[in-house]
């Protein structure tokens, strides 16, 4: 995986990932591009598009886009399964799972992702192990009321 | 001063503000505050800031200037500081910044720390951002803890080591021991990132590969048997909670097994042999309702295709892509098409077997499922199918979105050149690609397309009667009025006299012709070069029609003062053949000869743009000097490449004196030269190097039989021409003469023309010369090529004359060149 974008029906971003080197100019004019591309997709069109080299596998959760780029010889049906593996860790970590949490909490859900994939590949496969880690993770942090799980509205 | 507010509370604050504005103050005020604490070197605080500061770098604000900030929490004890340290060291610290490489040190002590989940936080950082140096730095410590037995350290260090590879790979062989016994481990984690690392390691070094293939594991097995083991456990095995997907054991691992059995198998008779039964029973025996079943059969099939299979088992995969392309997810038959593009080559029967189906995806709505549609069927299409395809084909053509139009009409004419089942299918099919999408045919398709139609002699009354219909209506189309006019340029008389046999002629007369092509003369829509080929094909109709030779005459004057340079040029040259050349104007125009296709001798390109060189060749670069007789006689000599020799020029009277011509003729007269123009003015393709070469103006060859030593043709007050030759293997009958000019003298000799004129059997090409002035004592040289064209190979004799001026006086000389090297003709 090259890169990974998560932003919301309007084109904010929520979070980005980038496993590969690359200017901040040359960044935000990638997601620029890309958000367009995806958010004037229709339903009916495929979860796949093919941008310069690489293969682009979207897929929408309720308000939110998740969206992943992969190389030629990897399986686009697969990423489809890491990308709804990755919304299942969000889910049983933050329990019921929407954008607000992603908004609020940003910084976990990059932990998340980080304990899921690493350097572009997947890195466990079982939920459970992940979220352990996580959980674990969060024990050690100093100041808890920092870093409530849920944010105080 | 106060303590800086909390991090929900910015992210609420900013979310309230209204405007694009608004919200640029507010961060403008927090960074202002975050940018003052950071100088304060607040230790409390510093993690908080910095994880306002990451939320404000998301929103797309500059945020460099915790990059510093960022190092000192992570070189922080806490747990807390380092957490959000290493993500705003992974957000901000690219390899780019200056200040990257002072994190080596901070990731090493945290390598190495007593809790794992900050050695797990630095894994995590080095593996998805560290520079080549920080990699080479601390792989070791990688290493080390790649053999550790904490599981969770262990897949991290996996990953890691990727990075590592990808960004130094010559650090690969130090992984190499650790990777013994990777694969002997229950946890998952470990086995799939153990397979990514073996994945990349095979893939990257093909010494590797076959070391892996060879090399007994630490548990007394082999790669692909242990590989294939795991794999049966993960099918085999009962429901387990923990990596289930949808009713799948870890679709994640098996996928990953999958491929990196598809490296190892590859080109690999006994690894391939190995797999044979796993991969069936995968591709049998795998749920396929939900996407994750076919995300395995996927791969399966990917791997199946790719190594040593054996027969069964290819067609078992051919068919599960069949298969897929009757799902209704859009995206497993976008897959299906993809990969059976991939496979065309290699199964082409079995793939032939869905052609229905993939021809049903060309009437699908997303546009990527089309495209692949649409190649996969050019794939397909042979001479079996081919009419029905093609019927497919150009219904979709029709339909289909603007950016594909140009490939398929592209597609579309090649196909239909290799399996044409007749000219008049042939001929048919390439008129409804122009009427359909006569605007997106790429430019080449013209000429090629013209090529097509000359040869096709039977079918000409049908071409041109279809052609002039099609473009009564509408001659918008660039590409199809260019065809059209070159046609009816052409065969006009067939459609006048209504000749034709395939339809019912229709009646047409004379006038009604020219109407039409004035009008494309007229029209905005027209381009210049569609101009063109309109202004010549009126020109060619005057010789073959007969009662409206003064419109035509009229309106190739009225051209003559043309603003489009193009045209005027033309125009004036046929003005020029009415009037002083009328004679050989039957002879330039009459019907152009069958064609045959150009096989490259020279670099030149293959150029059958008839519509161009038509006129190209008429308008030969004219001499520096500007006369237009001048080049009009050059052009005498260079359109001497004729294949079918016509009438005779009488030689003109010797008396006439200013125009070149007339002097040139003499020259002709002497030599008894039947020297003729070409019948039509256009290149013959028949002597492909000789003339297509002529439009540019090098002779280069491929092929240069060099060694043939160059002769002083001339030599006297001070003006010394010199010959130079070459000849090519391929093409011996032509030669390539070179002529340099060089003045001894103290004044320069301007407006320099240099003539020749050769015996009867040969024929002569004059190129254009570098200038018309050679300046004085040696300082510099005309050149000029000249090709000469000596199929008989008879002894090689030139007369040459040559008209200069000098120290105020106009010279002239006429010589004899008998000297050639025998090398230059025989």
């Amino acid at each position: 995986i090259h890169f990974i974008l998560l932003f919301s029906r309007q084109g904010k971003l929520r979070l980005q990932k980038w496993y590969t080197t690359l200017p901040d100019k040359e960044k935000k004019k990638i997601v620029r591009e890309i958000v367009q591309m995806i958010l004037s997709r229709n339903q009916k069109t495929s979860s796949f598009v093919d941008w310069k080299d690489l293969k682009l596998v979207y897929k929408r959760y309720a308000s939110l886009y998740f969206c992943c780029a992969i190389e030629d010889q990897d399986n686009e049906l697969l990423t489809l399964e890491v990308v709804h593996r990755y919304v299942e860790l969000l889910d049983r970590y933050f329990g019921n799972v929407c954008e607000l949490d992603i908004i609020f909490n940003f910084e976990k859900a990059y932990f998340i992702l980080d304990e899921f994939i690493i350097g572009g590949e997947v890195q466990e496969t079982s939920k459970r192990s992940a979220v352990k880690a996580i959980e674990e993770s969060d024990m050690l942090q100093e100041t808890v009321e920092e870093y409530m799980n849920k944010p105080a509205f | 001063m106060p303590a800086p507010i909390r991090l929900r509370e910015l992210i609420r604050t900013i979310r309230t503000a209204r405007t694009q504005a608004e919200e640029r103050e507010m961060i403008q005020k927090e960074c202002a505050a975050i940018r003052s604490s950071f100088r304060e070197e607040d230790n409390t605080y510093r993690c908080r800031n910095v994880a306002k500061l990451l939320y404000m770098h998301m929103l797309g604000y500059p945020a460099h200037f915790g990059q510093l900030e960022c190092l000192k929490l992570i070189a922080s004890q806490k747990f807390t500081d380092k957490r959000i340290g290493y993500l705003g060291a992974m957000l901000l610290l690219d390899e780019r910044q200056d200040v990257h490489l002072l994190m080596t040190n901070c990731i090493k002590n945290d390598l190495n720390h007593s809790t794992q989940y900050v050695q797990g936080l630095a894994l995590c950082t080095l593996g998805c951002m560290g520079s080549s140096e920080m990699c080479r730095d601390l792989a070791g410590e990688v290493e080390k803890l790649l053999k550790t037995s904490n599981s969770y350290l262990r897949k991290k260090a996996a990953l890691c080591a990727v990075h590592v590879i990808r960004k130094v790979p010559e650090l690969m062989e130090m992984f190499l021991p650790a990777t013994k016994n990777l694969l002997n481990e229950k946890n998952h984690g470990v086995l799939h990132t153990s397979v990514v690392l073996l994945t990349e390691m095979c893939e990257r070094s093909p010494d590797m590969l076959a070391h892996f293939r060879k090399v007994k594991q630490l548990s007394s097995s082999q790669l692909v048997p242990q590989l294939v083991r795991i794999l049966k456990n993960l099918i085999m095995s009962g429901y387990s909670p923990e990596h289930d997907v949808s009713g799948i054991s870890d679709p994640f691992l098996q996928v990953r097994i999958l491929r990196l059995l598809r490296i190892l198998g590859r080109n690999d008779d006994d690894s391939s042999e190995a797999m044979n039964d796993i991969l069936a029973q995968v591709a049998t025996n795998t749920e396929t309702s939900k996407n994750v079943g076919n995300a395995i059969l996927y791969e399966t099939v990917l791997t199946i295709m790719d190594i040593k299979s054996e027969s069964g088992l290819r067609v078992l995969a051919i068919n599960i892509l069949g298969r897929f392309l009757l799902n209704n997810d859009k995206n497993i038959r976008y897959v299906a098409l993809t990969s059976l593009l991939k496979t065309v080559q290699t199964d082409h029967n079995a793939v032939q077997r869905h052609r229905s189906t993939i021809v049903d995806c060309l009437k699908d709505l997303d546009v990527s499922i089309k495209r692949r549609a649409m190649e996969l069927s050019f794939a397909l299409v042979n001479g079996n199918n081919v009419r029905g395809m093609m019927k497919e084909l150009l219904y979709f053509l029709d339909s289909c979105e603007p950016e594909f139009k140009a490939d398929c009409a592209s597609g579309i004419f090649l196909a239909a050149e290799k399996y044409a089942p007749s000219k008049r299918w042939h001929i048919d099919t390439i008129m409804r690609v122009l009427t359909t999408a006569g605007s997106y045919v790429r430019d080449d398709a013209v000429p090629n397309l013209i090529q097509l139609i000359t040869n096709s002699v039977e079918m000409h009354a049908y071409t041109v009667q279809r052609l002039y219909k099609a473009i009564l209506g509408d001659y918008s189309q660039q590409p199809l009025v260019q065809v059209a006019s070159w046609c009816i340029g052409e065969y006009g008389d067939l459609l006048v006299s209504g000749q034709c046999e395939e339809e019912e002629p229709i009646q047409v007369t004379e006038d009604e012709v020219l109407d039409i092509l004035e009008s494309v003369l007229i029209s905005n829509m027209s381009a210049s070069v569609t101009r063109g080929y309109a202004l010549t094909a009126i020109m060619k109709l005057s010789t073959r029609f007969t009662c409206t030779v003064n419109r035509i005459k009229k309106v190739v004057s009225i051209y003559g003062s043309s603003i489009d340079v193009e045209l005027q040029q033309r125009a004036v040259e046929y003005n020029a053949l009415f009037k002083k050349y009328d004679h050989m104007r039957p002879a330039l125009l009459e019907r152009m000869p069958v064609m045959e296709k150009v096989t490259t001798n020279g670099p030149t390109e293959i150029v059958q743009t008839n519509g161009e060189t038509e006129t190209a060749v008429l308008e030969t670069k004219p001499p520096p000097s500007g006369l237009q007789p001048a080049s009009q006689a050059n052009d005498l000599l260079d359109l001497l490449g004729g294949s079918d020799i016509t009438p005779v020029i009488p030689t003109a009277p010797a008396s006439k004196p200013a125009s070149a011509g007339g002097e040139l003729l003499d020259l002709l007269g002497d030599l008894n030269l039947t020297g003729s123009p070409v019948s039509a003015p256009a290149p013959q393709i028949a002597q492909p190097p000789f003339l297509l070469d002529g439009l540019s103006s090098q002779p280069l060859f491929n092929d240069i039989a060099t060694g043939i030593p160059s002769i002083t043709a001339y030599n006297k007050n001070g003006l010394k021409i010199d010959f130079t030759f070459e000849r090519s293997n391929t093409n011996p009958s032509v030669t390539v003469i070179t002529i340099q000019a060089s003045n001894s003298t103290e004044l320069d000799m301007t407006d320099f023309v240099f003539q020749a004129a050769v015996p009867k059997t040969f024929q002569l090409q004059l190129l254009s010369p570098s200038s018309s002035v050679i300046p004085a004592f040696n300082s510099g040289t005309i050149t000029q090529v000249i090709k000469v064209l000596n199929p008989q190979k008879q002894q090689l004799r030139m007369r040459i004359k040559l008209t200069y001026n000098h120290k105020g006086s106009a010279m002239q000389d006429l010589a004899e060149v008998n000297n050639f090297p025998a090398q230059s003709w025989q």
